[in-house]
């Protein structure tokens, strides 16, 4: 399968690898994805809660170089942008961006989910209402 | 000495042609370019004269009489011919066939085919070492068992089934039995007379010659096996695959025979302790990594091995300038981990990170040097962008989280 540049050059230099303090409370985290499916996402913001502009974003992500890609991409696309613009990127513009495949669209859904998930967790921790998140991000089980 | 990029690590899937064989086969597309079938003139003398060293060749490797081999395009129509040609033949006598879940999908297809035509299929289970219970295939042999076909050597993980048993086992109860072999021969010792095979699947791409070759052993005496054919045609080979015999394929395929029956010994010495080799660099400098199937039972070019944590196809991805093969979905166009694994009870998430490397002829101590090298920049680098990785280490179970699956 020959992968297009950009996702070549997100796999090789990824954007914003890393992680967030998960129990800050300015901390919004996305957890998105299954192991046995073979992607997980994990999206992290940090956000102003006076401005509500996201002002930080690390991923970490486990799966093909497309869901890399398309995490990486994702954290570079939220940073500045206030959690409601964050909220309207979807996932047919992480494919456009991307050039991916139509069997690799998945792992933009998954980024869009991720995104909605990390701000909904913030929301929570704020009280807020939940944003329409389609995925929420998973509790660890007891 | 420099080495070449990039490096073929992947065997199992194809080797190159030894050039030994090439120049054997060259005659045979020029001047030496009869029919076989040629009767009256001395270019179908010679290309007969030819065929018949090669089936000479193939034969002394695995211990069979020349008549019983069968040319056909490649193993996968020796499976189709062997599992087909039974059914159809042996109708009368019963419509029960025996196989395994981790057999190539040669097989695994063309069961499901002869099921829809009326036939009843048991595919064995294995278990987390890739093997087969003897005691199982017993119990699943009936009195209208025609035939148990029961690969030798797997393709993913190169786990080696108990042969000789399961030879003795058919043989006990008259059931046919059937091995596609097409990983094993020219690797390992294989003795269709020690192992009681009556019908065997080979492929000459496989052991260092060319595509578009292989055959189907069929054993003539104790018993004498026939097969119906799936090509009919001018009665080629003995009735059972009619066409123009591929002259100069199979010229190769008998050199290539020769040369393995001559070479293999150190051949599996050199290849088993550079595959030894690799599996501890890579232990020495990672963790978490396991290893697929049956150690002790396995080919000694084949390592199949899980790198915890770190997706397949993006491992791939970092080690562009090597050509292995990944159990992961998403090297599949199925988007479905290897069934293989599956049915040895590797989990998916484990299968998904799952590489298999194929070491052959050609293969070189620097080449394992460099993957090693590669494989464990790779894996490092993609284990710090994952956050399964980053879970395990802060002692998160992950078998115990809820993922939100679609």
């Amino acid at each position: 399968m020959a992968y297009s540049d950009k996702v070549l050059d997100h796999y090789k230099n990824p954007r914003n690898v890393g992680s967030l303090p998960k129990d800050d409370p300015n901390v919004g985290t996305g957890l998105v994805g299954a192991p046995e499916c073979g992607d997980v996402m994990k999206l992290q913001m940090r956000i102003n809660p006076q401005t509500e502009v996201i002002e930080d974003a690390k991923f970490k992500t486990f799966g093909c170089g497309s869901a890399i890609a398309s995490s990486s991409l994702a954290t570079e696309w939220v940073k500045g942008r206030t959690v409601e613009e964050a909220l309207t990127i979807k996932n047919t513009e992480i494919v456009k961006e991307l050039n991916l495949p139509p069997v690799k669209i998945h792992c933009s859904v998954l980024a869009e989910d991720a995104i909605k998930a990390a701000l909904a967790d913030y929301r929570k921790k704020h009280g807020q209402e939940q944003p329409t998140a389609s995925q929420p991000a998973p509790a660890p089980a007891d | 000495m420099a080495l070449k990029l990039p490096i073929y690590m992947d065997n199992h899937a194809t080797t190159p042609v030894d050039p030994r064989v090439v120049e054997a086969m060259l005659p045979y597309f020029t001047n030496q370019f009869g029919n076989a079938a040629s009767r009256n003139h001395s270019f179908g003398w010679e290309a007969e004269q030819a065929v018949e060293t090669a089936r000479e060749q193939i034969a002394a490797l695995i211990h069979a009489s020349p008549k019983e081999i069968i040319f056909t395009s490649g193993a996968t129509e020796s499976d189709n011919l062997a599992i087909k040609g039974v059914a159809e033949m042996y109708r009368e006598k019963g419509n029960h066939i025996i196989t395994m879940a981790i057999e190539h999908k040669a097989v695994l297809d063309t069961c499901k085919r002869v099921e829809k035509y009326g036939y009843q299929v048991s595919y064995l289970p294995v278990n987390k070492e890739g093997l087969i219970d003897l005691e199982e295939l017993r119990r699943a042999i009936t009195p209208k068992t025609i035939l148990i076909s029961i690969m030798y050597a797997n393709n993913e993980i190169g786990v080696l089934q108990p042969i000789e048993e399961i030879g003795r086992l058919a043989k006990e109860h008259k059931v046919l039995f059937h091995t596609d072999a097409t990983q094993a021969v020219g690797k390992i010792p294989f003795d269709v007379e020690k192992f009681n095979v009556d019908l065997a699947s080979l492929s000459a791409h496989k052991m260092y010659g060319p595509k578009g070759i292989g055959a189907l052993y069929v054993r003539r005496r104790n018993p004498r096996v026939q097969v119906s054919p799936l090509i009919d045609g001018g009665g080629h080979e003995r009735g059972m695959r009619s066409g123009t015999l591929n002259v100069p394929s199979i010229v190769g395929f008998g050199k290539a025979c020769a040369i393995a029956r001559e070479e293999m010994p150190q051949e599996m010495e050199r290849l088993r302790g550079l595959r030894d080799r690799l599996l501890e660099r890579l232990r020495a400098k990672l963790d978490e990594i396991y290893v697929n199937g049956s150690w002790e039972r396995r080919l000694p070019n084949n390592l199949n091995v899980s790198f915890a944590y770190v997706e397949g196809e993006s491992l791939l991805m970092g080690i562009n300038d090597v050509a292995v093969s990944s159990g992961s979905a998403c090297t599949s166009a199925t988007l479905e981990p290897s069934y293989v694994l599956k049915a040895l009870g590797v989990g998916e998430d484990l299968a998904h990170t799952s590489i298999r490397f194929g070491l052959g002829r050609f293969t070189t101590q620097e080449e394992v040097d460099y993957v090693v090298e590669r494989v464990v920049e790779t894996v490092s680098r993609l284990r710090e962008l994952s956050p399964l990785y980053e879970m395990a280490k802060e002692g998160v179970d992950l078998k115990s989280m809820q993922w939100k699956t679609d």
